[in-house]
């Protein structure tokens, strides 16, 4: 009977109280997270949206169709959801399995590593969520959606930031010190956000290094996002491109079953 | 030669806490190297695609590539980064978490000895970075004449103005997420100091508003010597960034000593 | 006694910061080759008095002669003749042992042979050499205390200053510590020491000072302050009762002080167990007896009262 009972808590009702933990960790130092959040979109489209959107106007005139504001909004959406991925799963889960052990603390707790795993995703989703609907409010305001397909944005901005979240969170938890994490963001993500398509075409790159570029899960982002934001795509290639997002963050999962599991029972 | 500049601020010791951060930092010298990828990349992806979508651009009259534009630009932005990260984050760090300077103030050195090895410090990343991408610029193409050599200590004077505000600013943060102030102010100086498009762009009032950043005066400074339009403007760039470099530095000298023997 | 031989004079000695005044004008003398202990309670203004004497801090008012030396004009020239071990070790922790004795020795202006030399000495006599190429991080409280206190050793100093130097080490670090710091002192190097432990400060001092509220409220060896601040024994009785307070009268008579306390009452006595006898033949049957000889806890808890400080 007892086992009755206590069976349904072994879902949600189990690892949302993981998802607290790290929602009251936010809220500590959510003043100056938030204004950054509403601030940088912001700076940032009034900059290369407006700013240099003006001399591409004047020369190339519009880019696949697109005003250059247009073609780039959407692009600044998905690579913040892919900052908030990368930033809050790998850090943040260093310390938390190193430095302070919270995670430690955790699972002294009712709670399973499992637990730990799907509270932080979750919370990772949470946040991605809530920075698209910001996001999408200011590109709306910049004049820079054309179909309802852009309500989609927030949940596009989630389905990034858990792509990267999950592989990261499960690689964090193999690592040692910091100083693989230093170079992943100069050598990996730093490059990903300047050569993902989300500043100029694909066909900018010669044929060759095309297929290199359509290999970064960026790339998908900033094509799905631009889908949403302007409502034209083949239901072929988005397809594709949910699928690697998708592929990515289920993997991720299951490998960081498996890595948080090691890092923190044995 | 900076000690006859700024009297009685420092003296030989401070070259000890060169020494200490070169020891430190050679255990991590990839995170070193890999600092300076960062400005390539952009300069990189700048060049492959938005040269093409904007072509070229007159600024003042002189018509130029938009990566000749960009890349004096991205080269300030480099040394405004490496500034803020070595003065403001590393030196917070030793100063109020690891508690480096107490251990060393405890020894014949000083608190300016202290200020002045981590500048001297700051400049020789600078110097090595500073090369590194102005070679770089040349090997793509974006530079028009053999001036850009005098680039090189122009981003030094870069780096001296910012590392001095940063060195100042840092006194002032009280904890890591105080890090977020100095994300707020350096994000809008690189995407409005003129990086990205020229000042002409801008309402007359707010270029004058602009003109007011270290990071625009630089810019401009650099791309007139990449592109060899010299100018007597020039001069009153660098004396600019010169007298922000030191209003920052004795600021920081006072706050440090504030701070570090009360 | 001529100039030379005071190591540390301070006279009127004030430390403010605002409008808080740590140290109230303290007059303190160390002599070349004593070692002199510093004692009192958290915010006693002990840690505000080293780091003046440490040449780091400048007084507020009064005057201080450190080596003979003005540390307002000549702080360089002291602080290269002194070793200091502060109460947080401060250390690289990204770095070797060695690496960070070879650090600290080039802030002295040694020249790199001379480190290298030093550092190999040093590590031997804290018993560091097998951990020379260990990451500091990785290291125990107390081997990381002794390589501060090598640290400090680097220059060769005259004076050596250590604050709290066993604070929060177990029984064996702390009695190793001492054994280095005996050895230090039979070499003629002259010792400041802060402590809260009064079996640290009986061991180690020469003399002592004991501060409380920014003021100094007794000075002298550690035998002479017992002998003008406790008795020569102290009895420790414990009841089965938990009211203590109305014990007091009856036992009063017995000892030149009683003192109540929230678990036991202490005596203080000249002889404890004649005292004994005394106390079963009036009828008084506590739960415990102990007797001890007094300490400098006794004289420490006496002079600065047993509320907590914080």
């Amino acid at each position: 009977m007892s086992d009755v009972t206590a069976h349904p808590s072994a879902g949600w009702a189990r690892w949302q109280r993981s998802w607290w933990y790290h929602a009251v960790l936010y809220a500590r130092t959510w003043r100056g997270s938030v204004i950054s959040t509403a601030v940088f979109p912001l700076l940032f489209l009034a900059a290369m949206g407006v700013g240099v959107g003006h001399l591409v106007s004047q020369h190339a005139g519009r880019v696949q169709g697109l005003s250059y504001l247009d073609f780039i909004a959407p692009g600044l959406l998905a690579t913040t959801a892919m900052q908030i991925g990368e930033g809050e799963s790998t850090w943040s889960v260093l310390g938390a399995v190193k430095w302070q052990r919270t995670y430690h603390a955790a699972i002294s707790t009712p709670l399973e590593p499992e637990d730990v795993l799907l509270g932080k995703l979750s919370w990772v989703g949470t946040r991605a969520l809530a920075t698209g609907v910001i996001y999408t409010v200011i590109i709306g305001l910049f004049g820079a959606l054309h179909s309802w397909w852009a309500l989609s944005l927030p949940l596009v901005a989630t389905l990034i930031a858990l792509a990267f979240a999950a592989p990261l969170v499960a690689w964090t938890c193999t690592l040692e010190n910091e100083g693989a994490l230093i170079t992943f963001y100069r050598f990996a993500i730093v490059p990903m956000f300047l050569f993902s398509a989300t500043f100029y075409p694909v066909s900018a790159y010669p044929g060759y290094l095309r297929p290199l570029v359509q290999l970064a899960p960026l790339y998908h982002g900033v094509a799905l996002a631009r889908a949403g934001a302007d409502g034209h795509g083949s239901l072929g290639a988005l397809s594709a491109h949910v699928a690697v997002l998708g592929v990515m963050a289920v993997a991720g999962l299951l490998w960081g079953r498996h890595t948080l599991r090691r890092r923190l029972v044995n | 030669m900076l000690t006859r500049v700024l009297p009685r601020f420092g003296s030989r010791r401070s070259i000890h806490v060169f020494e200490r951060n070169l020891l430190v930092y050679r255990r991590q010298w990839l995170m070193m190297v890999s600092g300076f990828f960062e400005p390539l990349f952009y300069l990189l992806s700048i060049s492959i695609g938005l040269n093409k979508l904007i072509g070229t651009i007159h600024v003042g009259g002189h018509p130029m590539s938009y990566a000749a534009f960009v890349a004096p630009g991205m080269l300030a932005t480099s040394m405004m980064n490496g500034a803020v990260i070595d003065t403001i984050f590393n030196v917070f760090f030793r100063l109020k978490i690891a508690h480096s300077y107490d251990a060393i103030l405890a020894t014949p050195l000083d608190v300016s000895d202290v200020a002045l090895g981590e500048i001297w410090w700051a400049l020789s990343r600078a110097a090595l970075y500073a090369a590194s991408f102005i070679v770089c610029m040349v090997l793509l193409g974006d530079v028009g004449s053999a001036w850009v050599v005098l680039c090189w200590p122009a981003a030094l004077l870069t780096g001296l103005a910012f590392s001095g505000v940063g060195l100042a600013g840092c006194t002032y943060i009280r904890s890591w997420q105080d890090f977020e102030f100095a994300t707020l102010v350096e994000l809008p100086l690189f995407l409005f100091s003129a990086t990205f498009f020229p000042i002409s762009l801008y309402p007359r009032w707010l270029g004058a508003i602009v003109s007011l950043s270290p990071l625009y005066q630089s810019a401009t400074l650099m791309r007139g010597l990449a592109l060899g339009q010299l100018s007597l403007l020039m001069g009153l760039r660098a004396l600019y960034l010169t007298a922000v470099g030191l209003a920052g530095l004795r600021l920081a000298a006072r706050r440090f000593r504030r701070i570090l023997v009360p | 006694m001529s100039v030379e031989d005071l190591v540390v004079e301070a006279r009127g000695l004030v430390k403010r910061f605002g409008a808080f005044e740590a140290v109230h004008g303290i007059d303190v003398e160390v002599r070349r080759g004593e070692s002199f202990g510093f004692l009192g309670p958290n915010g006693a203004g002990k840690t505000s008095t080293m780091r003046m004497i440490s040449a780091v801090s400048t007084p507020s008012q009064g005057t201080l002669r450190i080596l003979g030396l003005d540390p307002a004009t000549h702080g360089p020239t002291i602080r290269a003749r002194l070793g200091v071990v502060p109460q947080e070790d401060t250390l690289e922790l990204e770095l070797s042992v060695r690496v960070n004795l070879e650090i600290y020795g080039r802030y002295f202006d040694l020249p790199w042979s001379e480190v290298k030399e030093r550092t190999r000495e040093l590590l031997e006599f804290v018993q560091l050499s097998e951990r020379a190429n260990s990451k500091v991080d990785d290291l125990s409280g107390g081997m990381k205390r002794r390589l501060t206190i090598a640290r400090a050793l680097i220059n060769r100093p005259e004076l050596l200053i250590l604050d709290e130097p066993t604070t929060g080490l177990d029984p064996q670090a702390r009695h190793l510590l001492w054994d280095r710091l005996y050895r230090l002192k039979r070499e003629g190097v002259t010792l400041i020491i802060t402590t809260h432990y009064m079996d640290e400060a009986e061991q180690l001092c020469d003399r002592l000072v004991v501060m409380d509220q920014g003021s100094i409220v007794a000075q002298g060896a550690p035998s002479e302050l017992i002998e003008q601040h406790s008795t020569r024994e102290v009895v420790e009785l414990r009841f089965a009762q938990d009211e203590h307070e109305p014990l007091r009268a009856s036992l009063e008579g017995f000892a030149s002080r009683v003192e109540v306390l929230p678990d036991r009452i202490l005596l203080y006595v000249n002889d404890g167990d004649e005292v004994v006898g005394q106390l079963g033949r009036a009828g008084v049957n506590p739960a415990s007896t102990l007797v001890r000889r007094s300490s400098l806890e006794d004289v420490f808890l006496r002079l600065t009262g047993r509320t907590l400080v914080e």
